[in-house]
């Protein structure tokens, strides 16, 4: 059956891959045997309507899941069964009027109570014109009584309009009402809970709340997984997981912040307990590029999420020093009696590098079916759809989801299922496509291109660019990516 | 550090073929309460190296569990126990995991392992 979905307008290149995978989680969580449920959803858009707007319509095979898909969702704001939608209030009157009468009079019984209630996009509609509008809808046979609170059935009024258009962009909606019945609404009380402002233990690099949780949707974290994030750091990806039920484990190179914290009630641990969430099962200290997992364990963890230090923000760090691995120093051992409290060098890590080993690592420690959900960063002066992600023979992308952070560069939210068992020749094989996507196109990644293409003054650029820059169009201000 | 880390754990220094089991060094160890979850125990029971899970419980000086165990054991409410107090309840607080091959320390400080290799062992 096809649900309007309408969703908050923020992070639009997210929204629909939440709801395929929520649905695949609860989907295959209602019935085991039938774990195949096609990632792709079919979706619709309203007449005109661009894929960017709020309002889009998803079919899904029933009511409970509609349901269950809009309470645990980040960027839905509600679902609704629609009982007509029109351009004008003629227009919506005749919709529902024809709605077949079976779908509607269980919830218009007297035993009821309902409320309605009047939202809008696009413009504002004071309490008086929301009373007339709710009258209007006199032609409805109510017979429940009215209950502000906790009602039986909720019905909502929907209004769109092109409100004085956008920045001068063109029109993403047109106008059009929407009258339909609750099926579920979002948790708003999620994100002002785990907001980071209140957050005990911060890094700088800490992930926001409303992307930790939309991470670990993706991820499909809920009771019994077991989800790993290998750059943990104050473990703000891990708590969105552990939110939702799944066992935890991280790790991270610098033992200041998984041991130490800020001190015993300001640390890793107490951000899980601030909320009353169950402890990570590990955390320790260890290098992505040098994994001290046994050799014989396979296929353990059910997700592994994560931030990769792709130093903007903060630069990744792998064991061995620097003049070392380059040959510049020979090869020394260190003293049996400075042993305990050596403090061994590392050297930089290359974001290529990086995705490389945790592709690797993924690829090796995922279940079957096991996801893996992480940031990528990308260059905004380069055409986004030309972008080659990583790749790895036994992964599937599912969904890629861009954030624009500057106008220089964003990043990107990949998930990938894991399709294909790990053996040693699909180790060398993707060995061999990781160096062949390293030179053809990671240049600009290395060494600390990335931190200089962000970073550096504009007018570097500019000269860099010379009179080409002039005569290309500003940036739309609008935060979507093809209007 | 609980016994299911320390079972997927192994010295990773360069050279060294059979870094697996880390010998336990217990300094201190702690018991601390968790929820248990029995789908997830016996998911995790597929992935145990059990003689090695059981000798490290040794370590902790907890020696309740069989010295051999298979799955039909799981059904057991007996056994689920001890299995998820031993995986998950006991802690490693302060001590060090020990390379059965080179001997080389690596300390657990605050129930943290410190797996990271120094320069001569990369």
């Amino acid at each position: 059956m096809w649900y309007l979905c309408v969703f908050f307008h923020r992070l639009l290149d997210y929204r629909r891959p939440e709801v395929e995978s929520l649905a695949q989680l609860f989907a295959s969580f209602e019935d085991p045997q039938n774990g195949d449920v096609p990632s792709q959803l079919q979706w619709k858009l309203p007449p005109h309507y661009h894929a960017d707007s709020p309002f889009h319509f998803v079919n899904l095979p029933s009511e409970q899941l509609a349901r269950k898909i809009a309470n645990r969702s980040i960027l839905v704001k509600g679902m609704y069964e629609l009982w007509g939608e029109g351009g004008s209030y003629e227009e919506l009157k005749e919709s529902v009027l024809s709605y077949p009468d079976e779908r509607k009079l269980s919830y218009l019984d007297s035993d009821s109570t309902f409320k309605i209630t009047v939202d809008s996009f696009g413009k504002v509609i004071s309490l008086e014109e929301q009373k007339e509008l709710i009258h209007g809808l006199s032609y409805i046979p109510f017979k429940g009584r009215v209950k502000l609170k906790n009602p039986d059935h909720n019905f909502w009024l929907i209004e769109v309009d092109n409100y004085g258009g956008n920045n001068g962009l063109p029109p993403i909606v047109q106008k059009r009402i929407f009258f339909g019945r609750e099926v579920g609404v979002a948790d708003r009380k999620l994100i002002p809970t785990y907001q980071l402002k209140s957050r005990n233990y911060l890094g700088p690099t800490a992930m926001d709340a409303e992307m930790a949780f939309l991470m670990a949707n993706q991820a499909l974290a809920t009771s019994g997984t077991l989800i790993y994030d290998p750059f943990v750091g104050t473990g703000s990806i891990l708590v969105a997981a552990a939110h939702f039920g799944a066992m935890t484990m991280g790790a991270d190179i610098d033992i200041r912040v998984v041991r130490d914290g800020r001190g015993p009630d300001r640390n890793v641990w107490s951000n899980f307990k601030q909320y009353g969430l169950p402890m990570p099962l590990g955390l320790l200290r260890a290098d992505n590029n040098l994994p001290p997992w046994r050799p014989m364990l396979k296929e353990v963890f059910d997700a592994i999420i994560c931030d990769p230090p792709y130093g903007v923000r903060a630069g990744g760090r792998k064991s061995g020093g620097r003049k070392l691995l380059k040959g510049a120093v020979q090869p020394y051992t260190v003293p049996d009696d400075k042993r305990t409290d050596h403090i061994p060098s590392t050297a930089p890590y290359s974001l290529v590098e990086c995705v490389h080993d945790l592709l690797d690592l993924a690829a090796k420690m995922l279940v079957m079916g096991g996801r893996l959900v992480f940031f990528y960063p990308v260059l905004r002066e380069e055409d986004f759809k030309e972008t080659h992600f990583p790749e790895h023979p036994c992964f599937k992308l599912i969904s890629s989801s861009e954030q624009i952070l500057s106008s220089r560069y964003s990043r990107v939210l990949l998930t990938m299922v894991k399709t294909g068992p790990y053996t040693e020749e699909i180790a060398e094989a993707a060995r061999i496509k990781h160096i062949e996507f390293k030179e053809n196109h990671l240049k600009w990644l290395e060494d600390g291109n990335l931190h200089s293409a962000v970073f550096s003054p504009a007018d570097a650029q500019l000269t860099e660019a010379g009179d080409s820059k002039f005569t290309k169009d500003p940036k739309p201000k609008y935060r979507g990516k093809y209007v | 550090m609980r016994l299911l880390t320390h079972n997927m754990l192994s010295s990773n220094i360069k050279g060294v073929v059979n870094g697996f089991p880390l010998r336990i060094e217990a300094e201190k160890v702690v018991e601390k309460t968790v929820e248990m979850n029995g789908e997830f125990l016996k998911k995790m029971f597929e992935k145990i190296d059990w003689k090695a899970f059981v000798d490290a419980s040794w370590a902790m000086g907890y020696t309740e569990l069989p010295e051999e165990a298979d799955s039909s054991m799981l059904d057991s409410d007996e056994f689920l126990n001890r299995f998820h107090h031993a995986l998950l309840e006991l802690h490693l607080e302060e001590g060090a995991l020990v390379c059965p091959e080179t001997g080389r320390r690596f300390p657990v400080n605050k129930g943290i392992p410190n797996m990271l290799l120094h320069e001569d062992e990369v």
